[in-house]
């Protein structure tokens, strides 16, 4: 039978799950006594177990990075412009894990997890996760399939940090790290923009404390307000203008509140509302505390450089010109204090006019020099 | 490898460290670091130059030197290198101080608007020169600061460095006799190895 699949695509892939017994002692001082990570691999792993690419996800992502569940999937997973056969990250040659993270919802243990200790789901109660916690368990993902050592960890956004902690926590188990459209920190800014959107789901009162689940609700209007937030951080100030303009629904103003007038309010309540359907408030939650906690060089004085010393891995950092979420100074940061950590680094600033959601697009200069970057990770 | 790097490679001690500011496609570098174990980062803006250093697998910045190079630590780089750039930046007398900030040393190559060729061409014209090594005219030429090697001695007084080599050589970068004898009239390109005055 013919693959109704395009060639280059990674084709039908199903989601496997690991088990670990063993607790993981998390930066926040509990346990997870008992946990299970989502995953799916794309290519084969070789003799040598050395050509093991591991992707991070960002704040919404998950572990469908590439290919397709089902044959009737009208979306690939959510990095495919970049995973597959003779892509960026070639499968031909790669072995590819993609994992949903520790808090998530897509079914590694996260929040709408059945807590053991008390029968019902976590909800608030599920620990808040770090970026080093992420990376602790990622390291015993690779144990369990037999990963001395990654050829490259790879991610975009908070993706991105935990490919460089990975570097810092694990230097001996990362030959190469690729931190696209990333940041050594979140800035002020940034981290205001995470307590918006806390505030958002904080205040719904369907999210009885993170205990909507019991209560057979979810906080839909929070989560719909703390994903419209981010989502006008995600995009320039161009690409809105060029997407929507001041392109009205209808014909005329209705000069009233609830009418949806504007092409952007609709596309930003159209996410809201397609996000909240599928993503827990929780989760969300985590994930922006995740981003706001993590800060690697905190624990040399703030000095990154030598947060970076020890790192053996090579580094690629990539930014976008329009990124003003994590925007090119910010990967700068980074690339600077490779250099004065005397680190191998390439650094590209790739013209973009799709704000820090271009890391997700397949920018013709982007693709060719991630591509080329991989292609020549000796394996 | 192109006539004026092979020159340059002489001047590298093996196992430095160096900053090549406007790289190219990473040819010099690459071969340092086969030949000569040297570790070393370029700087460059051209996309497709970018990518070729990619994949020939150098460290390669996207930075532009106009807007500086103060994230670069003082007394970082063994050897800062600058090959046919100095005329295109925006100020190059703010390059060379940065780039002797950074480096112990710097290797910097340029074309000599003293040569008596460009001599020639604006007595005989009275046109600025356009020749098949400088093809641009003068309203689109990327090269807006040109010097002779005079110029250049004057600029490295004026900032109190100490020139410790160098070469004028014709176009395909031979180095000659009479080019030896009158650099500022027969060079068309010089090499120069300069450091501070301290320096040893």
């Amino acid at each position: 039978m013919p693959s109704v699949f395009p060639t280059d695509s990674v084709g039908l892939v199903t989601p496997l799950t690991w088990h670990f017994g063993e607790p993981l002692t998390l930066a926040c001082g509990r346990d997870l006594v008992d946990y299970q990570l989502v995953y799916e691999t794309y290519g084969e792993l070789n003799a040598a177990r050395s050509n093991a690419v591991l992707i991070c996800h960002a704040l919404s992502g998950n572990h469908h990075a590439a290919g397709f569940h089902s044959e009737d999937d009208r979306k690939p997973g959510w990095w495919d412009s970049c995973i597959g056969p003779g892509k960026a990250i070639d499968t031909n040659r790669f072995f590819v894990v993609s994992l949903n993270n520790l808090g998530g919802c897509n079914g590694s243990t996260g929040p709408a997890s059945i807590n053991p200790a008390t029968g019902k789901p976590f909800g608030a109660d599920f620990p808040v996760v770090t970026v080093e916690d992420w990376v602790n368990s990622q390291a015993r993902l690779a144990d369990a399939l037999g990963i001395q050592r990654w050829a490259a960890v790879v991610g975009g956004s908070l993706g991105g940090m935990q490919a460089l902690q990975w570097s810092i926590s694990y230097p001996e188990r990362v030959a190469h790290c690729v931190a696209i459209a990333s940041a050594p920190k979140l800035s002020a800014q940034n981290i205001a923009f995470n307590e918006v959107a806390r505030q958002a789901i904080l205040s719904d009162p369907e999210f009885h404390g993170g205990h909507f689940r019991e209560q057979g609700v979810i906080p839909k209007r929070g989560l719909m307000l703390a994903r419209m937030v981010g989502h006008i951080t995600y995009l320039s100030d161009d690409a809105m203008g060029q997407k929507f303009g001041r392109g009205l629904k209808s014909e005329k103003l209705n000069y009233d509140f609830h009418s949806v007038e504007f092409q952007v309010e609709s596309y930003l309540r159209y996410q809201g509302e397609e996000f909240s359907g599928r993503f827990d408030a929780n989760t969300y939650l985590l994930m922006t505390k995740a981003l706001d906690y993590f800060d690697p060089a905190a624990a040399h004085d703030g000095d990154l450089v030598r947060t970076l010393e020890n790192a053996k891995a090579d580094f690629c950092v990539i930014s976008f010109t329009t990124d003003w979420r994590f925007s090119p100074a910010r990967s700068r940061e980074i690339v600077d204090a490779l250099v004065a950590a005397g680190k191998n680094v390439s650094y590209l600033e790739v013209e973009a006019a799709q704000g820090h959601d271009a890391f997700l697009i397949p920018i013709p200069r982007y693709l060719h020099a991630f591509r080329s970057y991989m292609n020549r990770i000796e394996i | 490898m192109r006539a004026d790097l092979d020159i340059i490679q002489e001047w590298i001690p093996a196992g430095s460290r160096v900053l090549d500011l406007g790289c190219g496609d990473g040819e010099l570098l690459a071969w340092l670091r086969d030949n000569k174990q040297v570790s070393g980062y370029g700087l460059e803006i051209d996309p497709d130059n970018i990518a070729r250093c990619i994949e020939r697998g150098i460290n390669v910045i996207e930075q532009d030197l106009d807007k500086g190079l103060g994230n670069f630590a003082s007394d970082s780089f063994d050897v800062v290198l600058m090959t046919q750039a100095l005329q295109a930046v925006d100020r190059p007398d703010e390059v060379l101080r940065e780039m002797l900030r950074i480096g112990r040393q710097c290797i910097i190559t340029f074309p000599n608007f003293g040569h008596w060729r460009c001599r020639w061409h604006l007595i005989r014209h009275g046109r600025m020169p356009v020749s098949e090594f400088l093809p641009y005219t003068w309203y689109n030429t990327p090269n807006i600061h040109f010097c002779t090697f005079k110029d250049f001695e004057a600029l490295c007084r004026e900032q109190h460095l100490r020139v410790l080599d160098r070469l004028a050589v014709d176009h395909q970068h031979r180095d000659s006799l009479s080019s030896r004898l009158w650099p500022n009239l027969l060079g068309e390109i010089g090499i120069y190895r300069v450091s501070r005055p301290d320096a040893t």
